[in-house]
């Protein structure tokens, strides 16, 4: 639904986006993440044609972003950073105003407003005038404008920036809603949290190069290391090495408690049971250590600002990684 | 046709609509459209009052159509701080995004906004002048006749349009509407110059020079259309975060393109100053075009003053003789200092030409290098009465050194057309920093490589050998 090879931007001498490449089908959620200045924005802007790429190419819905500019334009629905309403406007009258832009019949327009309205509790408040709304209702307006015209690929830059916890929690329900078999989503986002929340897939972009993407579970063992487990017992065991399958690697031990490391979780965390309780030693629990995107991320960052080597994983953007959970 | 237009109007009507809503537009369009009509009307009857009274009842015959041209200019006024807010405020408040991720062109948008700008005051301003022509015919049954009114009417609507079109190109080049309306001078000081100009006129009441400034104006405007099209893009917009004059960059640019791909000043004038000149074939093209009609209307001109040809001191070309060269030698020629001076003149005249042409889209540029054509054409066209021969007496004052003088003024002129066009359409999709930093490359290195040189040969030639020739050929 959304790919693009090499895709570059410069303003000037400035280098604002370097050979981005990334494909998000159908049904996927792409976040794409990376500090200020970035080349998040521009690279969102390329994607719905309203900024001509330097270099490279990029397809969007089938149409390629440079000469089927409209046809690329009509398929995107785009929630910019700045949710752009016009304050003196209903949101009735606003989203009927999108609806006339993109063409729509005036029967369709209604339907399509009282729907959306309704979907985005703004239906009590479709009179009001959008100068009124609180910031938690302006985002949703905007989101509601963005799926107007029901495009088969979604842009969200900065969806909750800057919108209290509430409000934000509504609007990441909202996208939760809207991932579906025929849509491909990309958002750009700082809040890492709420990109593991949403995404599916991450990249992160830094300096206009995308410095590493995949999928979150797969970045994080690639960055962090195998998945770690924490097991809690019912009697203080010494002494578990030997206890243990040979895929598990043992990385510390309390009295009740001792942590491993695994690649396939799937098959030891199984084993590693089984060999607890053929000892007599009783399980209480055993569960997945978190580790945050944030880890994920400042790793990736820090090795890009220390050596400025792109890590490479372009090719775990297709591929998808093994299916990862706690035994 | 109507299919493209629609999407435009879409954006016509939701910003009049929000224009509407806005009691900062509303409050003074409303003053200015329903109380200062009456207002002039009270000064207009205080002031007919005081002149009749000394009997200058022509004072007060001009003051009335004076005031009706005030009466709709100052609502047009509003229109361009509208265009600001529209085009500058929209990108400011990020409200135009969303407008330039759908499926809409730069055109329409642009002709939406553009429309929408005028509307509001040009109804208003027509409003306000229908008002004090009513308030004007009850108290003093003044009426205007149709082709004036029409000249009024058409003079405030393309001054409106002027100040939208001239807004919007300020606004491309601008991220906020503050940094908009500093430079909104670049077109309140033009036009508040051009209304006193033509409130001289209409106290002059030569409404034929009005029409040629509808005219010119209507010119001015589409070149403004053209070049705000050619700028408001979705490219330009949004690739342009800061205003700032980065003052290196330009340079670069401008370097880049006077050099070219040369190694050499052997490489620079076999390779560059050529691909230079091709480029620019349009251009030399249309000034060759300019200077002939230049020359035809110089010799138009002398035919229609009617002339008695014996009032004419041209007889007096009969008595050149050998002491004329004195005299000529007394004025500098003959000697290096002439040189220098003729040539300073010519360059000089180039250089203010290119100056003026860059702030008017090369237009004035151009028709100060079509000047001394123009004096040319009438001085042929007053020999012609006279019964001498024409290419007689021309050749013998503008031979041998309008050989030179001739190239170098298509050529320099060319540049100046090519300055304005560059900035109306753009080349290769550049900023208008680049279009101009680049068209002045192309200035300097023409002028450079020939301008300056050919008016070198032309003031040597003017200074040693004209007047020689003059003698020759005219001399008794």
């Amino acid at each position: 639904m959304i790919q693009t090879e090499n895709l570059s931007k410069n303003f000037g001498d400035f280098l604002a986006v370097d050979g981005v490449n990334l494909e998000v089908k159908s049904g996927e959620l792409l976040a794409l993440l990376g500090p200020n200045g970035a080349g998040k924005t521009t690279t969102m802007r390329m994607l719905t044609s309203v900024l001509y790429p330097s270099a490279g190419w990029a397809r969007v819905a089938g149409f390629d972003v440079v000469t089927q500019a409209q046809q690329v334009r009509s398929s995107v629905g785009i929630l910019t950073e700045q949710h752009g309403l016009y304050g003196r406007m209903s949101a009735v009258e606003y989203l009927d105003f999108f609806g006339q832009i993109y063409r729509m019949h005036a029967d369709v327009r209604c339907k399509r407003t009282n729907e959306l309205l309704e979907q985005y509790g703004l239906a009590g408040d479709a009179k009001r005038k959008i100068g009124e709304y609180s910031k938690g209702m302006r985002q949703k307006l905007a989101l509601a404008r963005a799926l107007y015209h029901n495009p088969p690929v979604l842009l969200m830059d900065e969806p909750t920036s800057a919108m209290d916890p509430e409000s934000a929690r509504l609007v990441r329900n909202a996208i939760h809603g809207l991932r579906s078999d025929n849509r491909a989503i990309i958002i750009c986002t700082h809040n890492l949290a709420e990109a593991e929340e949403l995404a599916g897939k991450i990249a992160i972009i830094h300096l206009g190069k995308i410095i590493i993407a995949g999928e979150v579970q797969e970045l994080k063992n690639r960055l962090l290391g195998a998945p770690q487990f924490e097991v809690r017992l019912g009697v203080n065991a010494t002494d578990l090495s030997d206890s243990l399958p040979d895929e598990v690697t043992l990385i510390s031990q309390g009295q009740g408690w001792f942590q491993f490391r695994t690649n396939k979780p799937v098959e030891t965390n199984p084993q590693v049971i089984q060999a607890l309780v053929s000892k007599n030693i009783p399980v209480i629990g055993l569960a997945e250590i978190p580790r945050s995107l944030e880890k994920v991320y400042l790793q990736a960052v820090s090795t890009a600002q220390g050596n400025h080597n792109r890590i490479d994983l372009e090719n775990t953007m297709t591929t998808g990684g093994e299916s990862q959970h706690a035994g | 046709m109507l299919d493209n237009i629609r999407p435009a109007l879409i954006i016509t009507r939701r910003e009049l609509r929000d224009q509407l809503r806005d009691w900062r537009i509303i409050l003074p369009i409303m003053l200015l459209t329903l109380l200062f009509p009456f207002l002039a009307n009270f000064t207009t009857q205080r002031v007919l009052g005081f002149v009749e009274k000394y009997g200058a009842n022509i004072i007060a015959e001009r003051f009335i159509p004076f005031l009706l041209m005030i009466v709709g200019f100052f609502p047009i006024t509003i229109s361009l701080v509208i265009a600001l807010e529209s085009f500058a405020g929209e990108s400011e408040r990020g409200s135009i995004e969303p407008l330039l991720s759908s499926p809409m062109t730069d055109t329409q948008l642009y002709l939406g906004k553009l429309l929408a700008s005028l509307l509001f005051p040009l109804t208003a301003a027509y409003l306000g002048m229908i008002v004090y022509l009513i308030g004007i015919y009850r108290s003093t049954d003044w009426k205007a006749e149709p082709m004036f009114l029409i000249l009024v009417f058409s003079l405030t609507a393309v001054q409106a349009l002027v100040m939208v079109s001239g807004a919007v190109v300020i606004s491309t080049q601008t991220t906020s509407v503050r940094a908009a309306n500093l430079l909104a001078s670049f077109i309140i000081i033009p036009v508040a110059i051009l209304i006193q100009a033509e409130s001289a006129m209409m106290l002059w009441a030569d409404y034929q020079i009005l029409w040629w400034a509808v005219l010119g104006l209507m010119i001015l405007a589409s070149l403004l259309i053209r070049m705000g099209i050619s700028h408001f893009n979705r490219e330009e917009l949004l690739g342009r975060e800061i205003d700032t004059l980065n003052l290196r960059w330009l340079w670069e640019v401008f370097r880049a393109e006077f050099v070219g791909q040369a190694q050499s000043v052997g490489e620079w004038y076999g390779r560059e100053i050529p691909r230079t000149i091709r480029r620019m074939a349009i251009p030399i093209f249309w000034m060759t075009l300019l200077l002939i009609t230049g020359t035809y209307m110089g010799a138009a001109l002398a035919n229609s003053i009617n002339i008695i040809p014996g009032s004419l001191p041209i007889d007096n070309l009969r008595i050149i003789d050998t002491q004329v060269l004195d005299q000529f030698r007394q004025l500098g020629f003959f000697s290096t200092s002439g040189v220098l001076t003729a040539w300073w003149h010519n360059l000089r005249a180039v250089m203010i030409a290119v100056l003026l042409g860059s702030f008017t889209l090369g237009v004035a540029g151009a028709l100060i290098l079509m000047l001394p054509m123009i004096i040319i054409g009438f001085f042929a066209g007053l020999v012609s009465l006279t019964g001498f021969s024409t290419i007689t007496v021309l050749t013998a004052t503008l031979m041998p050194h309008g050989i030179f003088e001739i190239p170098a003024l298509i050529l320099a002129g060319a540049c100046i057309l090519q300055v304005g066009a560059s900035l109306v359409t753009p080349y290769r999709k550049e900023t208008i920093g680049e279009s101009l930093m680049s068209s002045l490359a192309d200035w300097a290195k023409i002028t450079l490589a020939l301008v300056a040189p050919l008016f070198l040969g032309a003031a040597i030639l003017e200074v040693f050998i004209s007047p020689l020739l003059m003698v020759r050929l005219l001399g008794i």
